[in-house]
């Protein structure tokens, strides 16, 4: 059985841990030990060598955005500095985060602590979407269990750091995951993306220095601290250090979640879900949630990381494996997506807030046997212009298209068949 | 520092740092765009504006980028015309249609919508979206804007401009994805006295000018001439445009040192009292309809008899030169209280003789802390609250600036600039809607607010003075470009002393604004004449029998006592207007004229800045200018505008900057005289009837070089002060102005219009008058101005009136108390009902009762009234 640092000590019945509890499991050990052991600079030092790589799905190398942001605040002058956490999780298929503040608040807590100082930060502001209320409820009371116990506040354990953190309830879009838009939402304003640069390390939240981190990656970082970068590294299967949550749902007979070593395949991430619903086969999966391309049969043993799974022609997203088995349309799931991400379009830029709805439109024409070979026809026009990036003004769309352009370039076929009024794959 | 960039294939020099959209435009190169704008900066919405660029000479494959979001870098190469970026605008286009409604033939913007411009130059025509459109419910905005959403393409303009740039709250953002909605939480008027504005940044039809939507006329069918707007002193340019004899609409004209792209409420809804129903249209005498023929006898009459003249702040320079002429110059009287005329001419003199600079609005907006002395600026002069709004963003942008945030990148230079705000001051007797941006907002009554002038000068020239005093000596000491603004409409000569003594503290770094009460006031106060109260007192003393009064409803502008006294006094009062006041009711003989709309003329604004207007509308024979009925009456022979013009200055040489406001008449481009009219597509429209029908022939007009005919010069090559329209090929909406624009933002091209006639340290500034004694008891009057009404004029303007609140009458609750008044009291003012019922203001400052200017109180000097409760 592998290591499960992450998961490992979530109690069965998912309710978090009290403070008094989460200290004899070791929590905390990691920022006490940290703040007399070691200078932020080597924090950031042990981060950047175990690899961590931001699970909030572009993989960008944790400890690179951190040392960014401490170069970038040399520039800023006195005042306050953030930390925000994305607790905004809203990729479909993606449930990792959840869990993580539900039932594991104090870890995010003591990551967050140590993230802040290492890059310097005054102030932790943990941003939660609406529909996450138990992690809202969790997170405040671990904040408040916390505070009292003297870890946050002034002069933390005499070390002279300090450090303020509070939750932002937001209601919460697709787009506050976007982590200018999420500093938007913060500030109260209109959470759509802001252009960088500036970069919010520059001028982030109230223009100040912001780092945003997310759940997940946090969550490893105490881990990482309290045994060394080579133990993190050597939780993984590939070059990639450390475990990750993986979500496995769709047709699968147990969809669930699963925390096991970075680069482990699909196919055995499947196999732990029961194998696919009912004995059938596999038509195909998205690796990494929703907005991430289609792989199928030949890729189930590809390592399930983001070097790997970008070499197979997809994306590591989330980890969020959506599986489609041979009785499932994949145009109607493709259309499904469209729907959701043209509802989700923060409305700012043209080609997303009026292209978007026109795709899922058509998607949904093509599913209901109403579609024309104009209509596949403008869907090749929208992968087109949304393919590369710069075209819209954050990444949102360009995700929203990638299941349309992979199923389009796979299922052609299924795709030319509803043309004709019939899904060849559909349960009638 | 500048840069080099080739776009296809052009080699362009551009300032390091400005966005390629920018730079483009400025060169003229077209590209499409939509959520930039000159003033609001780079969003990068739409993504309209795609270009593709190469990094340099070894790039071969380069990237689509929008050029809002792009700086101009050394070496950058720039392909407009690339294929795929063609293709990719066009796109947009499609997208930007797939709700909108297309419903050109029933939208007031068709024929002058960027919308329409944009899609023609995409040469996007095929719409494939086949799908039911997203529909919007509209809202009721109040009665000066439409709203039709399902037009919208969501630029984010209105918001931007309406909250960002012009401090208001109550329009917003709703909704997301193709669902966005811009609009109020409720229906309700739109509080901003900037919302008309919206009208014009607006790229679309989704909101358009009411009254303009009520009495339509297509762009196309109408003449538009170059105006000023005669209802401030400020003096924004305006486009008046009419059809049929009947001004339609009022728009911004450009002017890079003063309104930039944008007008207050009362200045663009404000001028259509001219076709109000208070139009003064016959001749009368003794009140009854008489001939044109009788009138005037009865007018030369009057004038042989001798008679004295009274002139008016609202009438043009060469009307009330005109009327001096006629009686003499010591028979020749400012239309205003005695006091407001040596108010102004004292201003004249400070601002003559400087030592601080007459900052125009685009210098007010680059200074960096700001005194506010008196003033309710949003409701005196209410360009120049907006641009105080601007002032006060300096510390923010010189912050992300710091941090190397592109000032374009309005939202980013926001949040950058950590919310930091650029010192400014008021010292107001009354809540202010400049609040929001100062950083100190001082109540008190107007002699308090002189008295803190005053310790402020003491406080610079190393005297003693009150702590507060002292702390705002030091920040102007501090600043690199201090402003001090104070004027006339307190009516306290005390206080724009106590501006003058400051400015001189500070010495030339100092920029100094002084706003006098009306449009043409500083014009009136350089022909001289005491006011009414000396006027009354000559005719007491029959110095002459008779009066003529010149555009002036003299009851709002002096003591009505003293109008009693001149009516008692004259045996004939003969009166010229272009609108029925109580003024040409009770005159015994009474001549319609032109308005500022039907006649040329100019006005000097608080700067000193002659600026033509032009006849927007061609005069009815009833009606022509003032300056030609007293021409007519004796006062010369002068033919045309500048005939006159060329006599005023050989009287007072001192004027003849007053020339240069305009190209004269004789002026010619090279297609001839500029045409009002747009450019006709066919040979002939609805309106181009000339030579076939003997009515509809253009007559001339000999005050201007412009043509009432569809034949003449137009767009580029017009001198600036004659712009009709910023009419370029394929550009006819307000957008098209970057053409005319030396740089974005930046004077127009040949120079912004209008002639500064002070110079600083024209003359030495005289010891100030000993100052009128304040007697009596009771608190002191403050006058309370409104942007939806100003003067006569303005509410004679049935949409302004819509927009006008009722007369007010404040005091603080603590003073009532001592009166032993509550809410809603009716109160007597010196014995007078007073017809505002009482309201208590707890932010008011303490000592003073503050009343509505106009209908309940006219203009006059500070003084004291009596409070008491009505029997």
């Amino acid at each position: 059985m592998s290591e499960t640092p992450l998961t490992g000590r979530a109690q069965p019945d998912r309710e978090p841990h009290r403070f008094a509890e989460w200290q004899r499991l070791g929590g905390y050990d990691a920022l006490r030990g940290a703040l007399k052991r070691h200078s932020p600079e080597a924090l950031v030092a042990i981060v950047e060598a175990s690899g961590l790589r931001g699970r909030g799905g572009a993989g960008f190398l944790t400890g690179t955005k951190w040392r960014l942001m401490r170069k970038a605040a040399e520039a800023a002058g006195e005042g306050p500095r953030y930390l925000c956490v994305n607790g905004d999780e809203m990729e479909p298929g993606s449930f990792k985060d959840r869990l993580l503040m539900e039932a594991l608040p104090h870890q995010l807590i003591e990551g967050a602590m140590l993230a802040a100082y290492a890059v310097g930060a005054t102030e932790v502001i943990i941003l939660v979407r609406d529909a996450y209320r138990a992690a809202a409820v969790a997170l405040t009371r671990a904040i408040t269990e916390a505070e009292s116990a003297g870890l946050l506040g002034r002069n933390i354990l005499g070390s002279g750091f300090g450090l303020k953190m509070r939750l932002h309830a937001s209601a919460g879009r697709y787009i506050v995951g976007e982590e200018t838009a999420l500093i938007a939402a913060i500030e109260g304003e209109r959470p759509v993306p802001r252009h960088r640069p500036p970069y919010p390390a520059q001028s982030g939240l109230w223009g100040r220095p912001t780092t945003v981190n997310n759940v997940e990656t946090l969550s490893a970082v105490p881990h990482i601290v309290q045994n060394g970068a080579e133990w993190f590294q050597k939780l993984s299967r590939t070059e990639e250090g450390g475990t990750k949550l993986y979500g496995i749902s769709g047709r699968v007979n147990r969809p669930q979640l699963i925390e096991a070593p970075m680069g482990t395949p699909a196919g055995e991430l499947i196999e732990m879900a029961g194998g696919i619903r009912d004995g059938r086969k596999l038509l195909a999966f998205q690796p990494g949630g929703g907005a991430t391309a289609f792989l199928q049969e030949a890729d189930l043993d590809v390592p399930m990381d983001f070097a790997h799974v970008k070499k197979a022609g997809s994306s590591l997203g989330t980890g969020a494996v959506i599986v489609l088995d041979d009785q499932s349309c994949p145009v109607a799931a493709i259309g499904r997506h469209a729907r959701f991400y043209a509802r989700e379009s923060c409305g700012l830029c043209t080609p997303c807030r009026d292209g978007l709805p026109w795709v899922a439109k058509l998607l949904d024409a093509l599913e209901a046997g109403h579609g024309t070979q104009q209509d596949i026809d403008l869907l090749h026009m929208h992968v087109e212009l949304a393919g590369p990036s710069g075209r819209s003004f954050c990444d949102l769309m360009a995700g929203a298209m990638t299941p349309v352009k992979s199923g389009l370039e796979r299922f052609g076929d299924i795709f030319a068949a509803h043309l004709k009024g019939h899904c060849p794959v559909g349960r009638s | 520092m500048s840069v080099r960039i080739e776009i296809d294939g052009r080699i362009i020099e551009a300032k390091a740092g400005d966005d390629l959209l920018s730079v483009c435009l400025s060169h003229g190169i077209d590209v499409p765009y939509f959520c930039w704008h000159g003033a609001l900066g780079s969003l990068g919405a739409c993504r309209q504006c795609a270009v593709r660029v190469y990094s340099g000479p070894d790039d071969a494959t380069g990237k689509i980028v929008m050029s809002c979001m792009t700086p101009a870098t050394d070496g950058l190469r720039v392909s407009v015309a690339d294929p795929e970026a063609s293709n990719f605008r066009a796109r947009v286009i499609e997208w930007l249609m797939v709700n909108h409604p297309h419903d050109c033939p029933v939208c007031e913007e068709a024929g002058s919508c960027h919308l329409q411009d944009m899609t023609v130059a995409t040469g996007h025509n095929e719409r494939r979206y086949r799908f039911d459109k997203r529909t919007h419910r509209n809202q009721d905005l109040g009665p000066l804007l439409t709203h039709e959403m399902n037009r919208c393409i969501a630029c984010y303009r209105c918001t931007r401009f309406y909250r960002d740039y012009a401090g208001g709250r109550d329009l917003d953002a709703f909704g997301a994805h193709d669902n966005v909605y811009f609009g109020r939480a409720e229906d309700g008027v739109l509080e901003s006295p900037f919302a008309g504005n919206l009208a014009e940044v607006c790229p679309t039809g989704v909101f358009n000018d009411k009254g303009w939507s009520h009495d339509y006329a297509r762009k196309w069918d109408m003449r538009a001439a170059p105006s000023i707007c005669p209802h401030c002193a400020v003096g924004c340019n305006l486009f008046v445009s009419e059809r049929d004899g009947r001004v339609r609409r009022v728009q911004n004209r450009y002017h890079g040192a003063l309104n930039g792209y944008f007008l207050c409420d009362r200045g663009r809804f404000g001028p259509l009292h001219v076709v109000s129903p208070q139009r003064f249209t016959a001749p009368q005498i003794a009140g009854a309809v008489v001939s044109e023929h009788d009138a005037v006898v009865a007018a030369r009459a009057a004038i042989e008899q001798g008679a004295i003249g009274i002139g008016s702040p609202r009438a043009s320079l060469e009307a009330n030169y005109a009327l001096r002429k006629l009686v003499g110059a010591e028979r020749f009287f400012a239309g205003v209280s005695d006091a407001e005329a040596k108010l102004v001419r004292r201003i004249v003199e400070i601002l003559r003789a400087g030592p601080g600079q007459i900052a125009t609005l685009s210098e007010i907006e680059a200074c960096d802390a700001v005194l506010v002395l008196g003033e309710d600026l949003t409701n005196v002069a209410p360009r120049i609250a907006l641009s105080l709004r601007q002032t006060a963003r300096g510390a923010e942008r010189a912050l992300a600036t710091q941090k190397g945030v592109a000032h374009w990148l309005d939202q980013a230079v926001r949040t950058a600039g950590e919310g930091r705000r650029s010192p400014i001051v008021l010292a107001t007797p009354a809540p202010d809607a400049l609040d929001d941006v100062a950083s100190l907002s001082l109540r008190l009554d107007p002699l308090s607010i002189a008295a803190f002038g005053d310790a402020v000068a003491t406080a610079l020239a190393g005297g003693d003075a009150p702590n507060k005093a002292v702390n705002i000596a030091n920040v102007l000491a501090a600043s690199e470009r201090p402003l001090i603004i104070a004027g006339a409409s307190l009516g306290a000569a005390q206080i724009v002393e106590a501006a003058a003594a400051i400015v001189a503290a500070l010495g030339t770094k100092a920029r100094i604004v002084l706003i006098a009460p009306e449009a043409n006031s500083l014009g009136l106060a350089l022909l001289g004449g005491d006011g009414v109260e000396a006027a009354a007192a000559a005719l007491e003393a029959d110095v002459a029998r008779n009066v003529i009064v010149l555009e002036n409803e003299l009851f709002e502008r002096a003591p009505r006592g003293a109008v009693d006294r001149l009516f008692a006094a004259a045996t004939t009062v003969v009166a010229l207007d272009a609108l029925t006041t109580e003024i040409s009711a009770r005159a015994d003989v009474a001549l319609p004229v032109a308005a500022f709309s039907e006649s040329a003329g100019t006005f000097v604004n608080y700067e000193g800045r002659a600026q033509r207007f032009f006849a927007a509308v061609q005069p009815q024979e009833y009606a022509p200018a003032s300056w030609r009925r007293l021409a007519a009456l004796g006062a010369g022979d002068w033919a045309t505008l500048d005939a006159i013009i060329k006599d005023l200055i050989a009287d007072q040489p001192e004027l003849v900057g007053v020339v240069g406001a305009a190209p004269d008449a004789s002026c010619s481009c090279a297609h001839g005289k500029i045409a009002r009219a747009p450019r006709p597509l066919s040979a002939h429209t609805a309106d181009d009837r000339a030579g076939r029908d003997p009515a509809a022939t253009p007559k001339p007009d000999p005050d201007s070089p412009l043509s009432f005919g569809m034949e003449g010069a137009r767009g580029a090559d017009v001198p600036a002060a004659l712009l009709t329209g910023y009419e370029t090929h394929g550009l006819h909406s307000a957008n098209a102005v970057t053409r005319f624009e030396e740089e974005i933002g930046g004077p127009l091209r040949g120079g912004d219009p209008g002639a500064r006639l002070f110079k600083q340290g024209d003359a030495a500034l005289s010891p100030a008058a000993p100052f009128a004694p304040i007697d009596g008891h009771g608190p002191l009057l403050v006058p309370l101005d409104d942007v939806f009404s100003g003067s006569e004029t303005g509410r004679a303007s049935a949409l302004l009136a819509a927009r006008a609140p009722a007369p007010r009458l404040l005091l603080h609750p603590d003073d009532a108390a001592a009166l032993g008044l509550a809410e809603c009291a009716s109160v007597m003012l010196d014995g007078v009902a007073c017809a505002a019922p009482l309201t208590l203001e707890p932010k008011l400052a303490r000592g003073v009762v503050a009343v509505s200017v106009g209908k309940l109180l006219p203009r006059g000097p500070l003084r004291r009234v009596v409070v008491e409760a009505a029997r």
